[in-house]
Parts: structure tokens; sequence; C-alpha cells
């Protein structure tokens, strides 16, 4: 047998179908859904009368549009975000899906979720009307975002039509440095290919550097795959994976545990498979960054200066000109000395309890700097109980961040959780877009623990510095 | 879905890199649970002041190009977000193609979802085509699916690379959900021989 890759491999367990030029029909393990991309796709399996095809491997779970403060039970005041989310009540129920209502412990981004409840598992397919869907990538899973068109055809057919990818290896060897993490990794990467680098391409992200991040840190790193241009990102399961995996409500138990496990352990790259690129990041080489544009691949060492759009090539000196007169900066400004109002922990990229804790531990017994407006925002409701049962909930609030429900919120202010004109934030999320997280607002992405830092002085900030004044 | 076999008509150019779909149509109007009328929003923050004007400068408000059914963009048209309102957007104010060196993957699967051709060319030709798109109303472009091929208002033809599936599905206007269903018996097989092979999916 030719060697493959990972890729290679859960493609194949999943080809229904093969045409001569290539398209293949691919069969869909399990459907994420979520309020906003889905109620087009139910109108219209109605107005064709087609059911869902397969209810038991679909699962809903309201998340962009529901507000984070207040009463979970109340009714939710803006009125299209209402209809919006009754939408999907009425169609979770019609149509039979697994799913997790608004006041539900269980409800969260829906790339918490999944994992969560051991949904997503090794070698499956994953898809959702969610460019992030990327995140399940990290199981080992192929995990890819797609339109409300193929929302639609999922449902009804539990298939999807599509061409094979080419297949890239990112691999980051040796370790990181203290104060560099997944995140750091993962727009790293972008800042090196571009956010044009991986189209075309699923990347299996591999080296020791990945193998040694948890579960939540390689659901970081697959998470932003997609800002990369990727289809997926994957990572091979190991026995982290598995061992996150083993107990969760929807994971397989007892004799189908170890027929799983024994096709999981077949899940990776053979030594020989063919990559049609390749890229090699050394760890230590990887510092903590900061992003200073509003592109994701605008991405510096946070010991940078903001750069000058004539640094660029091509159409990106416009792109850059632009960027950073949105962003209110200045070319050869410290990134360092760039002031913010606001700090944003959470989304589907770095809302998970380990971030949560790294955030807690740069911020134990400080405050944040006065006026400052800080908000942590947990991936899932179970997120939420397990930080308070941690006491990393009271963390926050000491140091006077604001303690959310669960949701979105800021990544995209969908809801109203939002940034005004001008404003400047430090956020944990993932697009730094013009208007992502308000009209005008202005986002720097960077990791939990580099978010709590920028709270305590109110500027981006070094979290290396913080690290050796708590040594 | 709308057949998709030739068109003549005036494109707009927009050179910028990297146009996201946040950009093409904001958050604030994805709360629509329909396809329809999402035109008058596309690319809301870059064609609206605050209070709703127009910003004249912006390239579909200038005269030439309001009735633009085609657009020259910069590389890496589409990227971030999944959301389908993107190509609903451009759809529903009436571009039918988007001309660029590169798009993002999902965004350009959504266009051939809604009878939308997405056109790669390399980076002189679409150099050539911007140019083209700058002399304003009078300059039609054409664009032939059968024959794969755009037009510049000067005569000079293009020739560009479609897959045959997809191709064939926008000549006909056909609907892939119909499609797959013909399918049906080899769906049920592959599930039939999955559940015994992965009985814990
Ligand atoms: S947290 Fe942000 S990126 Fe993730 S699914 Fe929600 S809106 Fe999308």
């Amino acid at each position: 047998m030719s060697p493959k890759t990972l890729y290679d491999k859960i493609w194949d367990a999943h080809v229904v179908d093969q045409s001569d030029d290539g398209t293949c029909l691919l069969y869909i393990d399990r459907h994420l859904v979520h309020e906003v991309t889905s109620p087009q796709a139910f109108e219209g399996l109605r107005m064709s009368n087609r059911k869902v095809r397969a209810p038991e491997k679909t699962i809903a779970v309201p998340d962009h549009n529901v507000p984070t403060t207040g009463d979970r039970d109340a009714k939710i005041e803006n009125e299209e975000s209402r209809i919006q989310v009754e939408a999907l009540d009425k169609n979770a129920r019609d149509f039979g899906l697994n799913y997790y209502p608004v006041n539900d412990i269980r409800q969260g981004i829906v790339h918490v979720v999944g994992p969560e409840n051991g949904w997503t598992l090794p070698g499956m397919t994953v898809v959702c009307g969610d460019s992030h869907t990327a995140t399940h990538g990290a199981f080992g899973s192929l995990a890819h975002g797609i339109g409300t068109s193929e929302v639609e055809h999922v449902l009804a057919t539990q298939t999807l039509i599509q061409k094979k990818s080419k297949n890239m290896k990112v691999e980051i060897t040796g370790k990181l440095r203290p104060g560099v993490t997944a995140k750091d990794i993962t727009l790293s990467v972008i800042g090196r290919t571009g956010t044009a680098g991986g189209t075309g391409y699923v990347i299996e992200y591999c080296g020791e550097a990945i193998r040694d991040l948890s579960m939540e840190g390689r659901m970081t790193v697959c998470n932003m795959a997609i800002e990369g241009g990727a289809r997926a990102g994957l990572i091979a399961p190991d026995e982290k994976t598995f061992d996150y995996v083993k107990g969760r409500t929807h994971a397989p138990k007892g004799a189908q545990w170890e027929a799983a496990m024994n096709w999981w352990k077949t899940l990776f790259s053979d030594d020989d498979a063919h990559w049609d690129k390749v890229i090699t990041i050394k760890g230590e080489d990887i510092a903590p960054v900061v992003t200073w544009g509003t592109s994701p691949e605008d991405v510096l060492p946070i010991t940078g200066v903001v750069p000058a759009p004539e640094d660029f090539k091509g159409g990106k000196i416009e792109a850059a000109r632009r960027s950073i007169e949105y962003m209110g900066l200045t070319p050869g400004q410290k990134l360092s000395d760039i002031e913010i109002d606001t700090v944003f922990i959470g989304s589907c990229t770095n809302g998970r309890i380990e971030d949560l804790r790294a955030a807690a531990e740069i911020l134990k017994g400080k405050k944040i700097k006065a006026g400052l407006r800080a908000m942590v925002v947990p991936g899932s409701g179970l997120v939420r109980a397990q930080a308070e049962e941690e006491g990393i909930a009271q963390v926050f609030k000491d140091a006077g961040f604001e303690w959310r429900l669960a949701g979105c919120s800021m990544c995209l202010a969908m809801n109203p959780d939002q940034l005004a004109e001008g404003e400047r934030c430090a956020s944990t999320s993932n697009r730094n877009f013009e208007g992502r997280q308000g009209y005008k607002g202005r986002t720097h992405l960077v990791s939990p623990a580099m978010a709590a830092a920028a709270a305590l002085t109110g500027r981006l900030t070094d979290v290396r510095d913080m690290m050796t004044e708590t040594a | 879905m709308e057949k998709f076999e030739k068109l003549s008509g005036i494109a707009a150019p927009m050179p910028l890199v990297n146009i996201d779909t946040d950009m093409i149509i904001p958050k604030v109007f994805l709360k629509t649970i329909k396809r329809s009328g999402l035109g008058v929003n596309l690319f809301d923050e870059m064609r609206y002041d605050r209070q709703g004007n127009e910003i004249p400068d912006f390239v579909l408000n200038k005269p030439a190009y309001r009735e633009a059914q085609i657009l020259v963009a910069g590389d890496n048209f589409g990227c971030g977000s999944s959301r389908e309102h993107a190509p609903w957007a451009l759809a529903d104010f009436g571009i039918k193609v988007v001309i660029s060196t590169s798009f993002a993957d999902i965004f350009f699967n959504n266009c051939f979802k809604n009878g939308m051709l997405p056109i790669v060319l390399p980076p002189e030709q679409v150099e050539v085509l911007m140019k083209d798109a700058e002399k304003g109303a009078n300059a039609r472009m054409e664009i032939d699916l059968e024959a794969q091929t755009v037009t510049a208002s000067d005569g000079e033809v293009f020739h560009f690379e479609i897959d045959p599936f997809r191709k064939h599905c926008l000549l006909e206007g056909l609907d892939d959900i119909g499609l797959t269903l013909e399918k049906g018996a080899a769906i049920d097989t592959f599930e039939a021989s999955a559940s015994q092979a992965r009985p814990w999916v």
C-alpha cells in the first residue's frame, strides 16, 4: 500500500462516490449547526419537503447572538437576534436534532461544545457552517467550515461534494520558550505563510512543540488554520487525545472504545508520505506575538515596532497603509507602547479552561489598570462552571474583570458586547478585521497570557516581563 | 438555480488585497433569516458613513459603477468568515462574476452554489483587467463560460480554467442537493458498511 498522510487516511475512509474528474461525495460524521448560518438551510429543506437525513449526527447550539449577561431564561432583547435564536430552537426541535438551548449549562461556542461533549472524535469528518470548524482538527478529525447551501446539502444528504486538497506539513520543532503559547505558534505560522498561504491545502501540524501542547492548545492552533487560508488543520491523535476523549458523554464506551482505539491508533501520516508543501519552524524562534494590522497575517513579536507601508510589496503596500491608518498607529512606534481600552478573553480560539487558567495565573492577586474595560467570556457553560470551581472566576473578578456567560460575544460583536468607534482591544479571538469587534473598533490579537498582561498595564505588554516579576 | 452562460457588463475595480467577508457584508446584517435583500448593505462600512449617507469615493457609489455586474479584485478575495451572506449580498447587488488572482476556499465554493462565477487569472492578466475596469461604464467586459473566456473592452481575450463539474452545474443551473439525492443508494451502502466498521460514530 502506498504511504498516506493522515488527511489521506481520513479522506479515503469517507468517500461515498468518486467521479472521473476526481470530485467526491464525502460522508459527514458530525454536523454542527449554529443560529447564524443555518436558518436559510432549514428554510430550503422545508421548501423542498426534505428531511434531515441523520439528526442523530447533527448537533445544534446558539452561540453567536446570545447575550452574555443577565438571565438566560429571559427573552433576548434585540429582536433580530431573538428571531434567529428562536428559529434555531424551532428547527432543532422540528427536525429532532441534538440541541443545547441557551439555558442549558452545556450551551456555548459550537467549537467548544463539540469536543467537550465527546461529539468530536479522531478520524471523523466534521463540518459546520462556520469557518473555525478547523478547531476540531486537533483531534485528528477532518473538520472544516462550509457555506449555508452546503449546510442544507449536509442536512439533506449527510454528504458533501468535495475535491481533495493538497497536503501541507507544518512542523514546529523543539521546545517553546517560557511565555510562548499555542496562540503564538498559530499566529507566527500565519505571519510566515500569509492569509492565503494555506489556500488549497489541508495542514497537518506536527513536531515536538505540537506534541507538547495540551488538547486545548492544539485546538487553538487548528482553530486558526483557516486564517492561514487552509481548508483544515489536523494534528494526529495520541495518548493526550485519547485521554481527553475518554469518558465524555458521546465518546464510545466498553467494547466500542476498544474498537475505536484500534482504528484511532492507525491515524498518523506514514513516514514516507508525500507532502506538497513543508514548513518547518523552530519552537525556540517563536516569541510572544501581537497583530498590528487588520489581517491575521500582520503579526510581529511584541518586542517589535509598527512597520511602514513601504516595508511591503505589491498590493500589500496599500493594504498596510490602510491598516495602519485604521488602527491609528504610527510606523516605528513600539508595539509595547500601544495603549488599549479593552481586554477580551474568550472565543473558540481561547475560551477554554486552560486559556482561562493561563490568564488567571498572570492576574492572581493583581488589579487591572484603572479605567480599563476587561471581560472574560467562557467558551461554554461547562467551562464557566469549572472555572468557578477552581477559583479562577474569583481571580478574574478580584482583578476587575467582568465574568460573563458563555457565547461568542466580542469575538464578532453580534450581541451587545462591542467596541465603540476608535476603541482598542487586546483580544484572544482570531480575527482583527476592520469592524470585527464593533464599527471602527481596533483589535490586536494576542494569547490569553498576553491579554492578561495587557490588562494589568493598559498597553500591549510582553508577558515575559510579568513572569520575571512574579518569579 | 439560474443558469449562467454569458455575461456582458460593467466591471468595477477593487484592487485592495485580502478583502474579507466581514467587509463584504458586516455581521450586523447576518441576523436575517432570509437569503435576499442583502444587496443594499453590500460593503456597508466602506460604502456608507455612520449616518447612512453614501461615501462618494467608494467605487460602487460612483455613477459609472452603480450597475456593475463584475468585480475585479485584489488577491485572496473573500477570506475570513464562511458566511454565505457574502455571495448573497454580491448577487443581490447584481454582481455575478468576481475576477481575482486568488479566492479563499469557502467563498469560492459558496459562489457556485449561487449561480456566481469566481474567475482566477494570473496577476499580469488581473492587472490588465483592473486597468480596463478603471475606464468606467463604457468599458464593458464579456464573460463566456462555455468558451471559458474573459474579453476586455478592447477585445483582448483571456482564457480561464474551471472545474468541469462546476462548469456543468453553472451552465445547466443544477441544484447540488438534487444531484446528490440521486446517489441515495450509494449513501445507504456507505452508511451500512461504515456502521459496521465504525459503530461508535
Ligand atoms: S467565537 Fe468567534 S470565531 Fe469562534 S465561532 Fe464564535 S464568532 Fe466564530
